[in-house]
């Protein structure tokens, strides 16, 4: 569902030219309606086109042993992290392009269920890998678990509108190992990417996890698209063990599939006609 | 750029190299200068005094020596200081490596880097270590070769001990004594001062630095040779003055300043050089003048030299595409990077500003962007691939140097690679030019032939005996003895004796050869060895002559009678006898060959268990001979024959003592009464068989210690060797020898013949007019010893000197109208020789009287003294006594062919190879030479260029060859028309069969008209017409120019094969250049890239090493091409995604050594081992050879073929995981792991598909290629240090279904086109080399079955096709195209099983029925 907002019926239109830290945020609402019923897990993404995460420069601007935990790295992040290193002469934490443009827009999702918003519970833990959740990225290490004490000295990145360690109220869902914030820092490969954003556990075995009907989507709008042509998107979408759905690679296994067959039968045919005549039909390989 | 410009700087790296390491000696080795610079700062003027190191010299010495270098030597380039920063500094004249830096430090420029910094120093690292890595072993083996040369011992006089002592060279200086004994290898160059020799001469060996193996003469400096006692280093007080040292190993010039200061002078004759060997000589003294670096030896040290291969220049060609295919890369990323940058208003947040907030202008940036994407992409040029080529002709001069089926058992050799970077190019020979002498024959002459005073003795015996060599292909004595003994019931032994014979041959050479091969070892200085074990000229098959029976007969009767005779010479008879005497006498005499004895303690057991007196040594004789200062002496240690001889002599004694000559010893007169007396009573074959067993028995003797007693006990004669410059004067020695006329000994003044019966003959030697190559002969001028008159022999070529001989008109006497007769005679009879291949001598003499040698004298001294062209005067005064010759016979040698040299030139003649034979030989040798190996055929129409067909002008010469070409095209014009029906021209000239056979004789005076610049053109024209060309009578130089000429015209890869010195220009013009080890000295082996000891090597050398060599270093090379640009396109379509921002979706590490890790190994394997066919297969079929003639493999073509392919595969393994991730919540590196792997499957199993022979060693490095990668990811994505921007995606790649599923179709549909092309190319359109392949799997018989069907159906197919196309005759054949059809991949031909190939020399089947015909078969 695409809500950045771009044509002028669009509900988010008037969010458009919204900057980083608008207070208070504009906000919009998308209503939507679902075909098909999701019977096992959905996965709630955010998609994100024309945003080319994987420029060069961007992709380098991080400090990935800030990001572990390191402390002098806290406090002396790398050069590659420039310009967004310092700011007032604090150095910025997490430092770097990336987590300067962290995606921040906010969206819920209500079941409208005649006439009355049910909200649906997001679950926002368990988006990242676990190992970049456990191994990669770690809070400063130092006395005491306050991590408004352990980030002192620091400042926040330039877009944000709060410290990072302000970006959950849980403990273990803050500062570095946010996990909203490990699957941004996650560059993607190409410019038109999805992130995951919620997960939507099935409840009950009785009832698929999100029935077919209207559904509305609450947006706190605080990213900015607009000025390089960019969209955001929110995709729902189901898992099988094969990962996401893209018709893709079925559909060119069964074309290769084909075409392998019918080459075969082809070369059989060759073989058989030219194969003896040659006596050396038998190639290597 | 790269690659142009690796050439000249590559080279002037190397000549650097070469500079520094022969001057780079103690104390110098930090200038680097040149050497003319360094010699001339290093020694006072141009001239070195050289002083002796004692007392009342020791401030002079002291001054003058210590800027001398000392013996000690140093060849290696580095010190363990300066390796690093010289070898580094070495290594960046190379452009690649300079490419590579140049990247290097681009990355460090912040604005456009795309790596880490450390990360693009990698590759750059990992060459410049395994370079040096290499250059450092190499450096290290010369070191300690260096070092165990400095310490080797020598006697060095001590002035403290006042003895020789032992000291190591390294610590000889200048100005030292040195004594040397027998064997000894001298350390330094030095002035000869003593020789136990009484006449002050000094036999030294100089194999150890021209490889010639007979013995040179030195003289002792005048002034010293007359002490008789060893000279004394205290007492000498002379001056040495001679000239700075120089590499000019033939001049040395100096003088002695005595103390009183006369002058002496010095040459070369006194100069003994570091490296050889003194022989003969039972001890020396010398003076060091030049030390270690400064030794002529060290100073002509060349290292190894260097050559482009034809590929490489290819592939330098190509990399300059691959660059501009950069550039063009690189420029699209740059604009697009603009384009992009341009369409945003203000800057997008993930655009990264500039420090000051403002973002640069889309231009600058997209310059910037050009660096980064240069940087990026900078494998597409693959600088691996310089180093990836140097290891596989590493690889593959390795396999080359260790197939036994060049060792070469009798010479102990096998094929040196001399030059490492060529090896491809024997695959693409075109031309091959050969030498003959030594080449295509054995340079082993036997004497076969002889005509004495018109009458010819065809020595039938001899030849039959050397058939029984032939068969038996071995050389062993006693079966010799047995088998020429008894010549007449050869049937008998052939019969039963056969195997027991070869038996006893095979376990007697080995012993032969465990026993003298350690006499090959240079530090053998003890003389127990037998010397004669590295004498060239020695085999039996040389030494060895059955005596013409008549001939014998005659001159068994001279043992008699002619002394009494011969000085009347009335009588017919005794006027033949006469000069059947002369002419053996002139045979033992003129020459220059050295006589020398085999050491004592062989002797001296062989001669005690006889019972007869030691022979010291051959010296002592002499020294005997000269202390009675008796002309004709009783060689009484000389052992007689009597115990062949059970009767008693005593009835002839009588008769001879009535000889004039001074008496014989009883056993002499035994020898000559045995000679005589069968004669007389038996039969004359009777007689034969014991001698011929005597003489046999010499031979043995000669070569043998471990002669088993023959069956009758046989006494030997002093066991001479003759060691001769040339192997004909060998031969012709031998040949006298063999006729009781022996050579004894050899001074500078008398040389002692033992006549026949009639004992030692002492002749003065009054002068030696030595052989040289513009009078084409050489005289001796002796006093006969009987007549005392003044003789002068000449023998020479019979072109020169038949118009020396005595004409009608001078001489009046009655013996004109004889002598006329005899020089027709004998002129036929030279025709006939020649017209056998024989080499042909003339022998002739002269009487003078003493007045006219006395005038002759004067005037040859004044010719001798004078300084102003000298050699002029010399020239005109030998032509002086070079006249009115009396013509007295003329030799006949055989120089054998060598073994295999027909069926080699018939199977490079298939292969689509031109044979040039280029000699110095007259024509008729020539031609027949060609015939004999099968160069020419006998239905070859042969047209002759010579000066004797036509006037010597060049416009004849031009007529002449336009005549003939005119009449070729006629010829073949009709011919043509089927071929060209057929499509069938093929484009390469070389590889054009001639439509008919034609070859062409030209000879050296024509040549030089035809080498004219206006004539070239035709001359080549009609060279490509003829299958066969034969030169007879260049000049190296000719050879040389025509080889130029060949090459540059039209530009054919030219190889050129000699085994002389007369050869080396030739093999250096070449494009490759191969030396035959054999005997004539080790100057061509040096000047070669290859050495062989056998022509016959050549055709497994062509035939499958350089087929092997060029395929597969070809096939390398297309791969590491197709290699990197699949790979580095890769990259390139990511930049469409990214912004053009120079973006890798690989981590760097894994980007780099993917290309130095993970895909290195294999194609280095497949370019070292790849069989495309088996060995045996390429032998018998050498048309697979004009594949890689035609460079069939790497056309222009093939090479956009690969990169499209590469271009192709990279778009599908790009697009199918894009596809297949398009939209989802990938991350970079997640997207890049996919795309990565399926890369490496791609490449490998791509490399599995070209490859044409899986070995389990190809198996295993792919495997490990994967593993190794697959490893390094996981643990790399394992290690969590902060950089690792991989992390754990491997492992989570691992688990998902869809990584597996991405990567299995990638590959398949990657690699689905190549192989489906593959295959229909192997099914439909196979090439002759997948055929042969093919054959290659069928069991042996079958496959002799596949062979010959192939051959047959062949045969019929071209039958078939000529009685279709045209009704001409058979002979005419069209050439072979067969292999267009591989060339194109696709072939257009859609009825490829109609062209016939055909063969367009196997025309006559028949003739060669062992030898298949062109590759286009067919089985029905």
């Amino acid at each position: 569902i695409d809500y950045t907002g771009t044509e002028p019926s669009s509900p988010c239109n008037k969010c458009l030219n919204v900057s980083w830290d608008s207070t208070p945020p504009c906000t919009c609402t998308i209503n939507f309606t679902l075909e098909h019923s999701f019977e096992s897990n959905v996965f709630m993404y955010y998609g994100l086109s024309n945003f080319y995460q994987n420029h060069r420069r961007y992709v380098k601007s991080r400090d990935d042993s800030q990001l572990n935990g390191d402390n002098s790295s806290l406090l002396n992040p790398s050069k590659e992290c420039e310009p967004y290193r310092t700011n007032e002469d604090k150095p910025i934490a997490p430092c770097g392009a990336i987590a300067n443009s962290m995606f921040n827009d906010t969206l819920e999702l209500y079941r409208i269920d005649n006439d009355t918003r049910i909200p649906i519970t997001l679950i926002k833990k368990g988006i990242a890998w676990w190992t970049d959740k456990n191994v990669k990225f770690r809070n400063p290490t130092g006395d005491g678990n306050n991590l408004t004490a352990l980030f002192q000295g620091t400042t926040k990145p330039v877009n944000w509108p709060k410290p990072v360690y302000m970006l959950d109220s849980e403990p273990d869902n803050n500062g570095f190992i946010n996990e909203d914030f490990i699957v941004w820092m996650r560059t993607a490969a190409l410019p038109t990417f999805r992130k995951l954003y919620r997960l939507i556990e099935r409840k009950n075995n009785l009832q698929p996890t999100l029935q077919a009907g209207k559904y509305s989507l609450d947006i706190a709008y605080n990213y900015p698209v607009h000025s390089f042509d960019g969209r955001k998107r929110m995709i729902l979408s189901t898992i099988s063990w094969m990962g996401g759905k893209n018709p893709f690679l079925g559909i060119a296994y069964i074309t290769v599939g084909s075409i392998c067959f019918f080459l075969g039968v082809v070369l059989l045919i060759i073989h058989h006609k030219y194969g003896n005549r040659n006596t050396s039909a038998d190639i290597p390989n | 750029m790269s690659g142009a410009m690796a050439d000249p700087i590559r080279w002037a790296r190397y000549r650097w190299q070469r500079l520094v390491s022969t001057e780079g000696g103690e104390g110098s080795s930090s200038s680097n200068s040149s050497n003319k610079c360094y010699q001339s700062s290093k020694t006072i003027g141009k001239h070195r005094i050289v002083i002796p190191c004692l007392g009342h010299f020791k401030e002079e010495y002291e001054k003058v020596s210590k800027l001398y270098m000392n013996n000690k030597i140093r060849t290696t380039k580095y010190t363990l200081l300066n390796f690093l920063p010289r070898n580094l500094f070495e290594q960046f004249h190379r452009v690649a490596n300079l490419y590579f830096l140049f990247l290097v430090v681009l990355n460090w420029v912040p604005v456009v880097e795309a790596f880490q910094k450390e990360i693009t120093m990698l590759p750059l690292v990992a060459v410049l270590t395994i370079i040096a890595v290499k250059d450092g072993l190499e450096d290290y083996s010369k070191y300690k070769m260096d070092k165990q040369i400095n310490n080797l011992l020598t006697k060095v006089y001590s002035r403290k001990e006042k003895k020789y002592i032992d000291e190591c060279w390294k610590n000889v200086n200048v100005g030292d004594f040195i004594r040397l004994s027998r064997n000894e290898i001298i350390p330094a160059d030095m002035v000869l001062l003593y020789s136990s020799d009484l006449d002050g001469i000094c036999y030294v060996e100089t194999a150890g630095l021209d490889g010639e193996t007979n013995l040179k003469q030195r003289q002792v400096v005048r002034g010293y040779s007359e002490q008789v006692s060893e000279i004394d280093p205290e007492k000498f007080s002379s001056r040495i003055e001679c000239e700075s040292p120089n590499n000019d190993l033939s001049r040395f010039q100096g003088f002695v300043e005595h103390s009183n200061k006369d002058r002496v002078g010095l040459s070369k004759e006194n100069l003994l050089l570091r490296g050889c060997t003194v022989r003969n000589t039972e001890a020396v003294v010398g003076i060091v003048v030049y030390a270690g670096h400064e030794t002529k030896a060290m100073l002509n040290n060349s290292g190894p030299h260097y050559k482009r291969s034809k590929l490489e220049r290819k592939v330098n060609t190509d990399i300059l595409w691959c660059v501009l295919l950069l550039i063009l890369m690189c420029l699209t990323g740059a604009i697009g990077h603009g384009i992009w940058l341009s369409r945003y208003s203000e800057i997008p947040f993930f655009n990264i500003p500039e420090p000051d907030g403002k973002s640069i202008p889309p231009t600058l940036a997209g310059f910037n962007m050009f660096w980064t994407m240069i940087i990026l992409l900078q494998v597409l040029i693959p600088i691996s691939l310089y180093v990836s080529i140097e290891i596989v002709k590493l690889g593959q001069i390795y396999l080359i140097q260790n197939d036994t089926d060049f060792y070469h058992e009798k010479t102990d050799s096998t094929i040196q690679c001399r030059a490492l970077n060529i090896a491809e190019d024997l695959g693409q020979i075109q031309y091959i030019f050969s030498d003959k002498t030594g080449t295509l024959t054995e340079n082993k002459m036997v004497f076969r032939r002889c005509s004495i005073a018109g009458q010819e003795y065809c020595h039938e015996e001899n030849a039959k005996r050397l058939e029984s060599y032939q068969e038996l292909d071995s050389e062993d004595e006693d079966s010799t003895e047995h088998h020429c003994g008894s010549s007449t019931h050869m049937s008998k032994w052939q019969g039963h004796n056969r195997r027991a014979v070869n038996e006893l041959l095979n376990r007697k050479s080995l012993n032969q050869l465990s026993g003298s091969y350690p006499a090959l070892g240079r530090e053998d200085g003890t003389g127990d060895v037998p010397h004669s074990g590295h004498v060239a000229f020695s085999s039996p098959i040389e030494t060895d002559v059955v005596p013409d029976t008549q001939l014998l007969e005659k001159f068994s009767q001279i043992s008699c009678h002619s002394y009494q005779q011969s000085e009347e010479a009335s009588s017919k008879l005794s006027l033949e006898t006469m000069y059947i005497a002369d002419f053996f006498l002139a045979l033992a005499i003129c020459n220059t060959v050295v006589v020398s004895v085999p050491n004592q303690p062989r002797q001296k057991m062989r001669h005690s268990s006889l019972g007869r007196i030691p022979i010291k040594s051959l010296d002592e004789i002499r020294q005997m001979f000269q202390r009675l200062s008796v002309r004709r002496l009783s060689s009484s240690p000389l052992p007689s024959v009597k115990e062949s001889s059970s009767e008693s002599p005593n009835s002839f004694v009588s008769k001879l003592s009535i000889f004039r000559m001074k008496l014989a010893s009883p056993a002499l007169d035994g020898a000559a009464q045995r000679a005589a007396e069968p004669h007389s009573t038996d039969s004359p074959e009777n007689s034969q068989v014991p001698q011929e067993l005597d003489m046999l028995n010499v031979a043995a003797g000669c070569k043998h210690s471990s002669a088993v007693s023959p069956p009758i006990e046989l006494s030997p004669l002093p066991k001479l060797c003759y060691e001769a410059e040339s192997p004909d004067e060998a031969a012709l020695v031998h040949a006298a020898r063999a006729y009781k006329c022996i050579l004894q000994s050899r001074t500078p003044d008398q040389v002692t013949v033992d006549f026949a019966g009639q004992g030692s003959l002492t002749f003065q030697l009054l002068h030696i007019l030595p052989f040289d190559s513009v009078r084409k002969r050489m005289s001796v001028v002796v006093r006969h010893p009987v007549s005392n008159k003044v003789v002068v022999y000449t023998k020479g070529a019979d072109s020169v000197m038949m118009d020396l001989l005595r004409t009608a008109s001078e001489v009046g006497t009655n013996n004109s109208e004889i002598e006329q007769k005899i020089k027709k005679r004998t002129q036929k009879h030279l025709d006939d020789y020649a017209r056998r291949g024989l080499r042909t001598l003339c022998i002739a003499k002269k009487v003078m009287s003493d007045a006219e040698y006395a005038e002759w004298l004067n005037h040859h001294f004044l010719a001798e003294t004078s300084i102003d062209n000298r050699e002029e005067l010399l020239l005109e005064s030998a032509i002086r006594l070079e006249s009115e010759l009396t013509l007295l016979g003329a030799t006949g040698i055989e120089d054998r062919l060598q073994e295999g040299v027909s069926d080699t030139i018939q199977a490079l003649r298939k292969a689509g190879i031109k044979i040039w034979m280029l000699t110095g030989d007259k024509r008729e040798t020539a031609v027949n030479i060609a015939y004999a190996c099968k160069l020419l055929e006998p239905d070859d129409r042969i047209f002759t260029l010579s000066e004797d067909s036509y006037s010597q002008s060049r416009d004849a010469s031009a007529l002449m060859m336009s005549k003939i070409l005119e009449g070729i095209q006629k010829n073949s014009s009709a011919k043509k028309k089927p071929c060209q029906k057929l499509g069938n021209v093929s484009a390469s000239p070389s590889s054009q069969a001639p439509e008919f056979s034609a070859g062409l004789v030209i000879d050296g005076r024509t040549l030089e008209h035809v080498l004219h610049d206006s004539l070239q053109n035709i001359f080549l024209e009609l060279t490509e017409k003829c299958r066969a060309v034969v030169c007879c009578r260049a000049t190296p130089l000719q050879k040389s120019v025509l080889v130029r000429l060949v090459r540059n015209k039209l530009k054919a890869m030219t190889l050129a094969v000699g085994d002389g010195a007369n050869d080396v220009s030739m093999i250096q013009v070449a494009d490759t250049g191969v030396g035959i080890s054999g005997q004539e000295g080790m100057q061509a082996v040096m000047a070669s890239d290859f050495a062989i000891s056998q022509f016959r090597h050549l055709r497994k050398l062509l035939l499958v090493h350089g087929h092997w060599c060029y395929t597969r270093l070809t096939n390398m090379v297309l791969y590491f091409f197709y290699k990197n640009v699949a790979y580095v396109n890769l990259l390139f379509w990511y930049q469409f995604f990214c912004g053009f921002s120079g973006t890798s979706m690989t981590d760097y590490w894994i980007l780099i050594l993917f290309n130095l890790l993970f895909t290195s190994v294999p194609p280095i394997i497949y370019g070292v081992l790849d069989k495309d066919v088996s060995a045996e297969i390429l032998m018998q079929l050498p048309q697979l050879y004009m594949m890689s003639q035609k460079s069939v493999a790497y056309l222009p073509s093939t090479f956009w073929i690969t990169l499209l392919d590469a271009f192709y595969q990279s778009l599908v393994c790009f697009f199918v995981p894009y596809f297949t991730y398009y939209g989802s919540d990938i991350d970079i590196f997640s997207f890049g792991n996919p795309i990565n792997t399926a890369a490496l499957f791609i490449i490998l199993f791509h490399l599995l598909i070209e490859c044409k022979s899986v070995t389990w060693i190809h198996t295993v490095v792919i495997v490990g290629s994967i593993l190794f990668y697959f490893v390094f990811a996981l643990a790399f994505g394992a290690t969590h240090n902060p950089p690792s921007n991989p992390y754990w995606i491997m492992e989570k790649h691992m688990t998902d279904p869809v990584f597996y599923l991405v990567c299995l179709l990638t590959t398949c549909i990657a690699l689905l086109p190549r192989y489906l092309l593959r295959v229909l190319q192997g099914t439909l359109f196979p090439s002759p080399v997948l055929r042969a392949k093919h054959l290659d799997r069928l069991t042996p018989e079958e496959q002799r079955e596949a062979i010959k069907r192939w051959k047959d159906d062949c045969i019929v197919n071209c039958r078939v096709e000529f009685q279709a196309t045209s009704g001409s005759s058979s002979t005419a054949t069209g050439p072979v195209s067969e292999e267009e059809s591989i060339a194109s991949v696709l072939p257009t031909s859609k009825t490829p099983f109609q062209a016939c190939s055909r063969d367009g020399f196997g025309e006559d089947n028949s003739f060669s029925p062992d030898v298949q015909d062109e590759s286009g078969i067919q089985m029905a």
